[in-house]
Protein backbone atom coordinates (compact mmCIF):
# COMPACT_ATOMS: atom_id res chain seq x y z
CA UNK A 1 0.00 0.00 0.00
CA UNK A 2 2.76 2.38 0.99
CA UNK A 3 4.51 1.67 -2.29
CA UNK A 4 1.40 2.62 -4.23
CA UNK A 5 1.24 5.96 -2.46
CA UNK A 6 4.94 6.52 -3.06
CA UNK A 7 4.45 5.65 -6.71
CA UNK A 8 1.53 8.06 -7.07
CA UNK A 9 3.45 10.82 -5.31
CA UNK A 10 6.50 10.34 -7.44
CA UNK A 11 4.58 10.56 -10.70
CA UNK A 12 1.94 13.00 -9.46
CA UNK A 13 2.74 15.61 -12.14
CA UNK A 14 2.57 12.99 -14.83
CA UNK A 15 -0.82 11.80 -13.61
CA UNK A 16 -2.14 15.35 -13.56
CA UNK A 17 -0.87 15.73 -17.10
CA UNK A 18 -2.71 12.58 -18.15
CA UNK A 19 -5.87 13.70 -16.37
CA UNK A 20 -5.91 17.11 -18.09
CA UNK A 21 -5.14 15.49 -21.46
CA UNK A 22 -8.01 13.06 -21.08
CA UNK A 23 -10.38 15.88 -20.05
CA UNK A 24 -9.38 17.93 -23.10
CA UNK A 25 -9.72 14.99 -25.47
CA UNK A 26 -13.08 14.05 -23.95
CA UNK A 27 -14.32 17.60 -24.61
CA UNK A 28 -13.03 17.37 -28.16
CA UNK A 29 -14.42 13.99 -29.16
CA UNK A 30 -17.81 14.37 -27.52
CA UNK A 31 -18.32 17.87 -28.88
CA UNK A 32 -21.31 16.96 -31.04
CA UNK A 33 -23.23 15.77 -27.99
CA UNK A 34 -21.48 18.02 -25.50
CA UNK A 35 -22.43 21.27 -27.18
CA UNK A 36 -25.89 21.12 -25.68
CA UNK A 37 -24.42 20.87 -22.19
CA UNK A 38 -24.53 23.80 -19.85
CA UNK A 39 -20.78 24.48 -19.75
CA UNK A 40 -20.57 25.57 -23.34
CA UNK A 41 -23.73 27.64 -23.07
CA UNK A 42 -22.06 29.72 -20.35
CA UNK A 43 -18.89 29.93 -22.42
CA UNK A 44 -21.04 31.08 -25.33
CA UNK A 45 -22.50 33.91 -23.23
CA UNK A 46 -19.04 35.13 -22.19
CA UNK A 47 -17.40 34.94 -25.62
CA UNK A 48 -20.57 36.49 -27.02
CA UNK A 49 -20.06 39.57 -24.86
CA UNK A 50 -16.45 39.99 -26.02
CA UNK A 51 -17.44 39.40 -29.63
CA UNK A 52 -20.18 42.04 -29.46
CA UNK A 53 -17.68 44.62 -28.22
CA UNK A 54 -15.29 43.76 -31.03
CA UNK A 55 -18.08 43.78 -33.57
CA UNK A 56 -19.14 47.34 -32.80
CA UNK A 57 -15.70 48.43 -34.01
CA UNK A 58 -15.52 46.04 -36.95
CA UNK A 59 -18.92 47.15 -38.28
CA UNK A 60 -17.54 50.50 -39.37
CA UNK A 61 -15.18 48.90 -41.83
CA UNK A 62 -17.80 46.75 -43.50
CA UNK A 63 -20.71 49.14 -43.52
CA UNK A 64 -20.39 50.30 -47.10
CA UNK A 65 -20.40 46.85 -48.65
CA UNK A 66 -23.24 45.72 -46.38
CA UNK A 67 -25.28 48.77 -47.35
CA UNK A 68 -24.90 47.89 -51.01
CA UNK A 69 -26.16 44.36 -50.42
CA UNK A 70 -29.15 45.50 -48.33
CA UNK A 71 -30.03 47.96 -51.03
CA UNK A 72 -29.91 45.26 -53.65
CA UNK A 73 -32.16 42.98 -51.62
CA UNK A 74 -34.57 45.84 -50.90
CA UNK A 75 -34.67 46.57 -54.58
CA UNK A 76 -35.66 43.01 -55.43
CA UNK A 77 -38.34 43.03 -52.71
CA UNK A 78 -39.76 46.37 -53.85
CA UNK A 79 -40.40 44.79 -57.21
CA UNK A 80 -42.57 42.15 -55.58
CA UNK A 81 -44.92 44.64 -53.90
CA UNK A 82 -48.55 44.12 -54.91
CA UNK A 83 -48.78 47.84 -55.72
CA UNK A 84 -46.59 47.21 -58.76
CA UNK A 85 -49.18 45.04 -60.40
CA UNK A 86 -52.33 46.31 -62.01
CA UNK A 87 -55.28 43.96 -61.77
CA UNK A 88 -58.06 44.19 -64.28
CA UNK A 89 -60.55 42.63 -61.89
CA UNK A 90 -61.34 45.33 -59.32
CA UNK A 91 -63.68 43.23 -57.22
CA UNK A 92 -60.85 41.26 -55.57
CA UNK A 93 -57.69 42.53 -54.08
CA UNK A 94 -54.59 40.76 -52.88
CA UNK A 95 -54.20 40.38 -49.14
CA UNK A 96 -50.85 39.71 -47.56
CA UNK A 97 -50.58 39.49 -43.82
CA UNK A 98 -48.36 37.92 -41.23
CA UNK A 99 -50.86 35.63 -39.49
CA UNK A 100 -50.23 31.94 -40.17
CA UNK A 101 -53.48 31.28 -42.07
CA UNK A 102 -55.19 33.53 -44.54
CA UNK A 103 -58.66 33.17 -45.95
CA UNK A 104 -57.44 31.46 -49.09
CA UNK A 105 -56.00 28.55 -47.09
CA UNK A 106 -52.40 29.56 -47.59
CA UNK A 107 -50.26 28.93 -44.59
CA UNK A 108 -46.89 30.21 -43.69
CA UNK A 109 -44.14 27.61 -43.59
CA UNK A 110 -41.01 29.72 -43.17
CA UNK A 111 -40.46 32.68 -40.90
CA UNK A 112 -37.32 34.81 -41.10
CA UNK A 113 -35.56 36.73 -38.37
CA UNK A 114 -32.61 39.07 -38.72
CA UNK A 115 -29.43 38.76 -36.70
CA UNK A 116 -25.94 40.15 -36.72
CA UNK A 117 -22.78 38.07 -37.00
CA UNK A 118 -20.50 38.92 -34.08
CA UNK A 119 -17.62 36.53 -34.74
CA UNK A 120 -16.61 34.06 -37.40
CA UNK A 121 -13.64 32.33 -38.99
CA UNK A 122 -12.86 30.97 -42.45
CA UNK A 123 -9.32 29.69 -41.81
CA UNK A 124 -10.04 26.49 -39.88
CA UNK A 125 -11.26 23.10 -41.09
CA UNK A 126 -14.36 23.50 -38.98
CA UNK A 127 -15.64 27.03 -39.26
CA UNK A 128 -18.40 28.42 -37.10
CA UNK A 129 -19.81 31.85 -36.55
CA UNK A 130 -21.63 33.41 -33.68
CA UNK A 131 -24.79 35.54 -34.03
CA UNK A 132 -26.42 37.88 -31.55
CA UNK A 133 -29.83 36.19 -31.30
CA UNK A 134 -30.50 33.26 -28.99
CA UNK A 135 -33.23 31.19 -27.38
CA UNK A 136 -34.81 34.36 -25.95
CA UNK A 137 -35.53 35.45 -29.53
CA UNK A 138 -36.94 32.05 -30.45
CA UNK A 139 -33.84 30.64 -32.15
CA UNK A 140 -33.61 26.84 -31.99
CA UNK A 141 -31.11 24.25 -33.14
CA UNK A 142 -31.20 23.26 -36.81
CA UNK A 143 -32.59 26.50 -38.25
CA UNK A 144 -31.17 27.57 -41.61
CA UNK A 145 -29.12 30.76 -41.95
CA UNK A 146 -29.09 32.98 -45.05
CA UNK A 147 -26.79 35.88 -45.90
CA UNK A 148 -28.09 39.40 -46.43
CA UNK A 149 -28.32 38.64 -50.16
CA UNK A 150 -30.51 35.64 -49.44
CA UNK A 151 -27.96 32.91 -50.17
CA UNK A 152 -27.36 29.95 -47.89
CA UNK A 153 -24.52 30.21 -45.34
CA UNK A 154 -25.14 27.55 -42.69
CA UNK A 155 -27.34 26.24 -39.91
CA UNK A 156 -27.71 26.83 -36.16
CA UNK A 157 -26.12 24.13 -34.01
CA UNK A 158 -26.00 25.59 -30.51
CA UNK A 159 -28.09 28.17 -28.68
CA UNK A 160 -27.59 30.14 -25.48
CA UNK A 161 -30.08 32.75 -24.15
CA UNK A 162 -28.67 35.68 -26.15
CA UNK A 163 -26.33 34.14 -28.73
CA UNK A 164 -26.21 31.18 -31.10
CA UNK A 165 -23.45 29.32 -32.87
CA UNK A 166 -23.90 28.62 -36.57
CA UNK A 167 -22.08 25.86 -38.42
CA UNK A 168 -20.92 27.52 -41.62
CA UNK A 169 -21.07 25.79 -45.02
CA UNK A 170 -17.27 25.85 -44.68
CA UNK A 171 -17.19 22.91 -42.28
CA UNK A 172 -15.82 19.49 -43.23
CA UNK A 173 -18.80 17.70 -41.67
CA UNK A 174 -21.34 19.91 -43.38
CA UNK A 175 -23.60 18.25 -45.94
CA UNK A 176 -26.48 20.05 -47.62
CA UNK A 177 -28.91 18.76 -50.21
CA UNK A 178 -28.86 21.01 -53.31
CA UNK A 179 -30.25 21.15 -56.85
CA UNK A 180 -28.79 22.26 -60.15
CA UNK A 181 -31.39 24.87 -61.07
CA UNK A 182 -31.33 24.14 -64.80
CA UNK A 183 -31.54 20.33 -64.83
CA UNK A 184 -33.21 19.80 -61.42
CA UNK A 185 -30.82 16.98 -60.53
CA UNK A 186 -30.00 16.86 -56.87
CA UNK A 187 -26.73 16.26 -55.08
CA UNK A 188 -24.95 16.87 -51.81
CA UNK A 189 -22.69 19.81 -51.31
CA UNK A 190 -19.69 19.61 -49.00
CA UNK A 191 -16.42 21.39 -48.29
CA UNK A 192 -12.92 19.96 -48.75
CA UNK A 193 -11.23 22.45 -46.37
CA UNK A 194 -9.04 23.80 -49.16
CA UNK A 195 -10.35 27.16 -50.26
CA UNK A 196 -13.14 29.12 -48.51
CA UNK A 197 -14.38 30.48 -51.84
CA UNK A 198 -15.29 27.07 -53.27
CA UNK A 199 -17.49 24.13 -52.26
CA UNK A 200 -17.57 20.66 -53.81
CA UNK A 201 -20.68 19.12 -55.37
CA UNK A 202 -20.71 15.41 -56.23
CA UNK A 203 -23.44 12.98 -57.37
CA UNK A 204 -24.49 14.91 -60.48
CA UNK A 205 -24.58 12.35 -63.34
CA UNK A 206 -22.44 13.12 -66.41
CA UNK A 207 -25.51 12.78 -68.60
CA UNK A 208 -26.58 16.22 -67.36
CA UNK A 209 -25.35 19.10 -69.47
CA UNK A 210 -23.63 21.29 -66.93
CA UNK A 211 -21.97 24.53 -67.98
CA UNK A 212 -19.77 26.95 -66.13
CA UNK A 213 -21.88 29.55 -64.34
CA UNK A 214 -24.92 27.30 -63.79
CA UNK A 215 -26.82 28.16 -60.63
CA UNK A 216 -26.95 25.81 -57.65
CA UNK A 217 -29.92 26.23 -55.28
CA UNK A 218 -31.00 24.49 -52.08
CA UNK A 219 -33.05 21.34 -52.52
CA UNK A 220 -36.42 20.57 -50.99
CA UNK A 221 -35.40 17.55 -48.92
CA UNK A 222 -34.15 19.49 -45.93
CA UNK A 223 -36.19 20.13 -42.79
CA UNK A 224 -34.30 23.29 -41.92
CA UNK A 225 -33.41 24.99 -45.21
CA UNK A 226 -36.07 26.63 -47.36
CA UNK A 227 -35.96 25.31 -50.95
CA UNK A 228 -34.82 27.41 -53.89
CA UNK A 229 -32.28 29.58 -52.09
CA UNK A 230 -29.09 30.48 -53.92
CA UNK A 231 -25.98 28.50 -52.90
CA UNK A 232 -23.47 29.32 -55.62
CA UNK A 233 -22.50 28.96 -59.26
CA UNK A 234 -20.47 26.29 -61.04
CA UNK A 235 -16.84 27.41 -61.36
CA UNK A 236 -15.05 24.29 -62.52
CA UNK A 237 -16.27 21.04 -64.08
CA UNK A 238 -14.36 17.78 -63.54
CA UNK A 239 -15.43 14.24 -64.32
CA UNK A 240 -14.75 11.52 -61.81
CA UNK A 241 -13.07 8.80 -63.93
CA UNK A 242 -14.12 6.03 -61.52
CA UNK A 243 -17.85 6.73 -61.50
CA UNK A 244 -20.28 8.33 -63.88
CA UNK A 245 -20.56 11.51 -61.89
CA UNK A 246 -19.26 15.06 -62.06
CA UNK A 247 -17.10 16.60 -59.38
CA UNK A 248 -18.15 20.23 -59.55
CA UNK A 249 -16.38 23.12 -57.92
CA UNK A 250 -18.97 25.64 -56.75
CA UNK A 251 -18.20 29.31 -56.20
CA UNK A 252 -20.18 30.32 -53.10
CA UNK A 253 -22.68 33.12 -53.53
CA UNK A 254 -22.01 34.47 -50.04
CA UNK A 255 -18.67 35.93 -49.06
CA UNK A 256 -18.02 34.14 -45.76
CA UNK A 257 -15.16 36.42 -44.77
CA UNK A 258 -17.34 39.49 -44.36
CA UNK A 259 -20.74 38.29 -43.23
CA UNK A 260 -22.49 40.98 -41.19
CA UNK A 261 -26.27 40.75 -41.33
CA UNK A 262 -27.92 37.35 -41.70
CA UNK A 263 -31.44 35.94 -41.83
CA UNK A 264 -32.39 32.98 -39.67
CA UNK A 265 -35.10 30.90 -41.28
CA UNK A 266 -37.47 28.92 -39.12
CA UNK A 267 -39.45 26.07 -40.60
CA UNK A 268 -42.72 26.30 -38.67
CA UNK A 269 -43.53 22.69 -39.54
CA UNK A 270 -40.10 21.43 -38.47
CA UNK A 271 -41.29 19.69 -35.29
CA UNK A 272 -44.24 18.02 -36.96
CA UNK A 273 -42.06 16.73 -39.80
CA UNK A 274 -39.46 15.45 -37.39
CA UNK A 275 -42.01 13.66 -35.21
CA UNK A 276 -43.44 12.02 -38.32
CA UNK A 277 -39.98 10.83 -39.38
CA UNK A 278 -39.28 9.43 -35.90
CA UNK A 279 -42.64 7.64 -35.81
CA UNK A 280 -42.02 6.14 -39.22
CA UNK A 281 -38.67 4.79 -38.05
CA UNK A 282 -40.39 3.12 -35.07
CA UNK A 283 -43.00 1.46 -37.28
CA UNK A 284 -40.51 0.04 -39.77
CA UNK B 1 4.59 45.11 -11.32
CA UNK B 2 4.33 41.69 -9.74
CA UNK B 3 4.67 38.52 -11.75
CA UNK B 4 1.03 37.65 -11.18
CA UNK B 5 -0.38 40.94 -12.47
CA UNK B 6 2.01 40.99 -15.41
CA UNK B 7 1.04 37.48 -16.46
CA UNK B 8 -2.68 38.11 -16.12
CA UNK B 9 -2.39 41.13 -18.43
CA UNK B 10 -0.24 39.13 -20.80
CA UNK B 11 -2.81 36.30 -20.83
CA UNK B 12 -5.61 38.68 -21.82
CA UNK B 13 -3.47 40.32 -24.52
CA UNK B 14 -2.36 37.01 -26.05
CA UNK B 15 -5.86 35.51 -26.15
CA UNK B 16 -7.49 38.66 -27.59
CA UNK B 17 -4.66 39.09 -30.11
CA UNK B 18 -5.11 35.51 -31.26
CA UNK B 19 -8.91 35.69 -31.46
CA UNK B 20 -9.40 39.15 -32.95
CA UNK B 21 -6.27 39.70 -35.01
CA UNK B 22 -4.56 36.49 -36.06
CA UNK B 23 -7.75 34.46 -36.60
CA UNK B 24 -9.22 37.35 -38.57
CA UNK B 25 -6.38 37.53 -41.10
CA UNK B 26 -7.88 37.05 -44.57
CA UNK B 27 -7.43 33.65 -46.11
CA UNK B 28 -4.01 33.26 -47.76
CA UNK B 29 -3.55 29.56 -48.21
CA UNK B 30 -5.06 26.46 -46.67
CA UNK B 31 -1.80 25.54 -44.92
CA UNK B 32 -1.25 28.93 -43.33
CA UNK B 33 -2.80 29.47 -39.92
CA UNK B 34 -0.94 31.99 -37.76
CA UNK B 35 -0.66 30.98 -34.09
CA UNK B 36 1.02 33.00 -31.38
CA UNK B 37 -1.04 32.64 -28.19
CA UNK B 38 0.99 29.69 -26.82
CA UNK B 39 3.96 32.06 -26.41
CA UNK B 40 2.21 32.99 -23.16
CA UNK B 41 3.08 29.55 -21.79
CA UNK B 42 6.67 29.79 -23.06
CA UNK B 43 7.07 33.15 -21.29
CA UNK B 44 5.87 32.02 -17.85
CA UNK B 45 8.47 32.45 -15.10
CA UNK B 46 11.12 29.80 -14.37
CA UNK B 47 10.00 29.65 -10.75
CA UNK B 48 6.50 28.34 -11.45
CA UNK B 49 5.78 24.77 -10.28
CA UNK B 50 5.16 21.99 -12.76
CA UNK B 51 1.63 21.46 -11.48
CA UNK B 52 0.91 25.17 -11.83
CA UNK B 53 2.21 25.09 -15.39
CA UNK B 54 -0.16 22.27 -16.33
CA UNK B 55 -3.19 24.02 -14.86
CA UNK B 56 -2.31 27.37 -16.49
CA UNK B 57 -1.73 25.58 -19.80
CA UNK B 58 -5.15 23.97 -19.60
CA UNK B 59 -6.87 27.27 -18.76
CA UNK B 60 -5.08 29.07 -21.62
CA UNK B 61 -6.10 26.41 -24.11
CA UNK B 62 -9.70 26.12 -23.01
CA UNK B 63 -10.17 29.93 -23.07
CA UNK B 64 -9.10 30.03 -26.70
CA UNK B 65 -11.25 26.96 -27.40
CA UNK B 66 -14.39 28.70 -26.20
CA UNK B 67 -13.76 31.50 -28.68
CA UNK B 68 -12.93 29.12 -31.52
CA UNK B 69 -15.80 26.75 -30.63
CA UNK B 70 -13.48 23.74 -30.63
CA UNK B 71 -13.58 22.65 -26.96
CA UNK B 72 -10.50 20.63 -26.01
CA UNK B 73 -8.39 21.05 -29.15
CA UNK B 74 -6.07 23.84 -28.04
CA UNK B 75 -6.35 22.78 -24.39
CA UNK B 76 -4.84 19.37 -25.20
CA UNK B 77 -1.93 20.92 -27.13
CA UNK B 78 -1.27 23.53 -24.40
CA UNK B 79 -1.23 20.91 -21.63
CA UNK B 80 1.29 18.93 -23.68
CA UNK B 81 3.73 21.83 -24.08
CA UNK B 82 3.22 22.88 -20.45
CA UNK B 83 4.25 19.36 -19.43
CA UNK B 84 7.29 19.27 -21.73
CA UNK B 85 8.53 22.81 -20.96
CA UNK B 86 10.55 22.03 -17.78
CA UNK B 87 12.39 19.17 -19.53
CA UNK B 88 13.42 21.35 -22.48
CA UNK B 89 14.51 24.16 -20.16
CA UNK B 90 16.62 21.73 -18.11
CA UNK B 91 18.43 20.61 -21.24
CA UNK B 92 18.96 24.09 -22.69
CA UNK B 93 19.43 26.39 -19.70
CA UNK B 94 23.00 27.55 -19.07
CA UNK B 95 24.59 25.50 -16.33
CA UNK B 96 26.21 28.41 -14.49
CA UNK B 97 24.14 30.35 -11.98
CA UNK B 98 23.91 33.57 -14.04
CA UNK B 99 21.22 32.01 -16.19
CA UNK B 100 18.88 31.89 -13.26
CA UNK B 101 19.16 35.54 -12.36
CA UNK B 102 16.46 36.11 -14.94
CA UNK B 103 12.80 35.61 -14.14
CA UNK B 104 11.57 34.01 -17.32
CA UNK B 105 12.79 32.48 -20.58
CA UNK B 106 13.95 35.14 -23.03
CA UNK B 107 16.75 35.48 -25.58
CA UNK B 108 18.70 37.47 -22.98
CA UNK B 109 18.30 34.89 -20.25
CA UNK B 110 19.16 31.86 -22.36
CA UNK B 111 21.08 33.24 -25.35
CA UNK B 112 19.56 33.47 -28.84
CA UNK B 113 20.41 29.98 -30.09
CA UNK B 114 19.13 28.01 -27.08
CA UNK B 115 16.06 30.24 -26.93
CA UNK B 116 15.21 29.59 -30.57
CA UNK B 117 15.72 25.86 -30.12
CA UNK B 118 13.48 26.00 -27.04
CA UNK B 119 10.65 27.80 -28.88
CA UNK B 120 11.10 25.72 -32.02
CA UNK B 121 10.82 22.39 -30.19
CA UNK B 122 7.74 23.42 -28.19
CA UNK B 123 6.09 25.07 -31.22
CA UNK B 124 6.64 21.89 -33.19
CA UNK B 125 5.11 19.77 -30.41
CA UNK B 126 2.14 22.13 -30.08
CA UNK B 127 1.37 22.23 -33.79
CA UNK B 128 1.99 18.53 -34.45
CA UNK B 129 -0.36 17.50 -31.67
CA UNK B 130 -3.01 20.06 -32.62
CA UNK B 131 -2.92 19.30 -36.35
CA UNK B 132 -2.95 15.57 -35.58
CA UNK B 133 -6.12 15.93 -33.49
CA UNK B 134 -7.68 18.22 -36.08
CA UNK B 135 -6.97 15.87 -38.98
CA UNK B 136 -7.77 12.58 -37.25
CA UNK B 137 -11.21 12.72 -38.76
CA UNK B 138 -10.19 14.25 -42.04
CA UNK B 139 -7.34 14.62 -44.51
CA UNK B 140 -4.28 12.85 -45.89
CA UNK B 141 -0.81 12.24 -44.45
CA UNK B 142 1.00 14.56 -46.87
CA UNK B 143 -1.33 17.45 -46.03
CA UNK B 144 -0.73 16.72 -42.36
CA UNK B 145 3.07 17.00 -42.66
CA UNK B 146 3.02 20.11 -44.88
CA UNK B 147 0.60 21.78 -42.52
CA UNK B 148 2.80 21.14 -39.47
CA UNK B 149 5.88 22.53 -41.22
CA UNK B 150 4.06 25.58 -42.63
CA UNK B 151 2.29 26.57 -39.39
CA UNK B 152 5.50 26.06 -37.39
CA UNK B 153 7.38 28.30 -39.82
CA UNK B 154 4.76 31.05 -39.53
CA UNK B 155 4.69 30.77 -35.74
CA UNK B 156 8.49 30.98 -35.47
CA UNK B 157 8.44 34.08 -37.67
CA UNK B 158 5.84 35.66 -35.38
CA UNK B 159 7.72 34.68 -32.21
CA UNK B 160 11.06 36.08 -33.42
CA UNK B 161 9.34 39.29 -34.56
CA UNK B 162 7.70 39.60 -31.15
CA UNK B 163 11.04 39.09 -29.38
CA UNK B 164 12.72 41.76 -31.50
CA UNK B 165 9.86 44.25 -31.09
CA UNK B 166 9.28 43.73 -27.36
CA UNK B 167 12.58 42.81 -25.71
CA UNK B 168 12.06 41.90 -22.05
CA UNK B 169 14.88 42.89 -19.71
CA UNK B 170 13.66 41.48 -16.45
CA UNK B 171 16.26 40.49 -13.93
CA UNK B 172 16.05 39.52 -10.30
CA UNK B 173 17.60 42.07 -8.01
CA UNK B 174 20.70 40.37 -6.68
CA UNK B 175 23.79 41.66 -4.93
CA UNK B 176 26.14 40.12 -7.47
CA UNK B 177 26.15 43.35 -9.51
Amino acid sequence: MRNIFLFIRRFFTFFTFLLLQVTALWFLFTYNRFHRAKGLGVGNQITGWFNTQYNTVEDYFKMKEENRRIHKLNDSLMNLLPANFIRSDTSTHLLTDSIPYDTLGHYRQYRQRVAQVVYGTVNAEKNYFQINKGSKDGIKDDMGVLSSEGSLVGKVINVSPNFSVVMSLLHVQNKVNVLVKKTKSSGTIEWDAKDPRFLILKNIPVSDSILKGDTIITGSYSLSMPPGKMVGTVAEINKDPATNFFILKIKTAANFADLQQVFIVENLQHDEQEVLLEDTKKKM
Amino acid sequence: MSDLVRNIIRFAIFILLQVYLLNKIPFLHRFIAPYLYFLFILWLPFSISRMGLLVIGFITGISLDFFMMTPGLHAAACVLIAYLRPFIINILAPKDATGFSYREPSPRAMGWTPYIVYTLVLTLFHHSYMVLLEWLSFGSILDFIIKIVATTGISMLLIITTELLFPRRMKFRTNTA
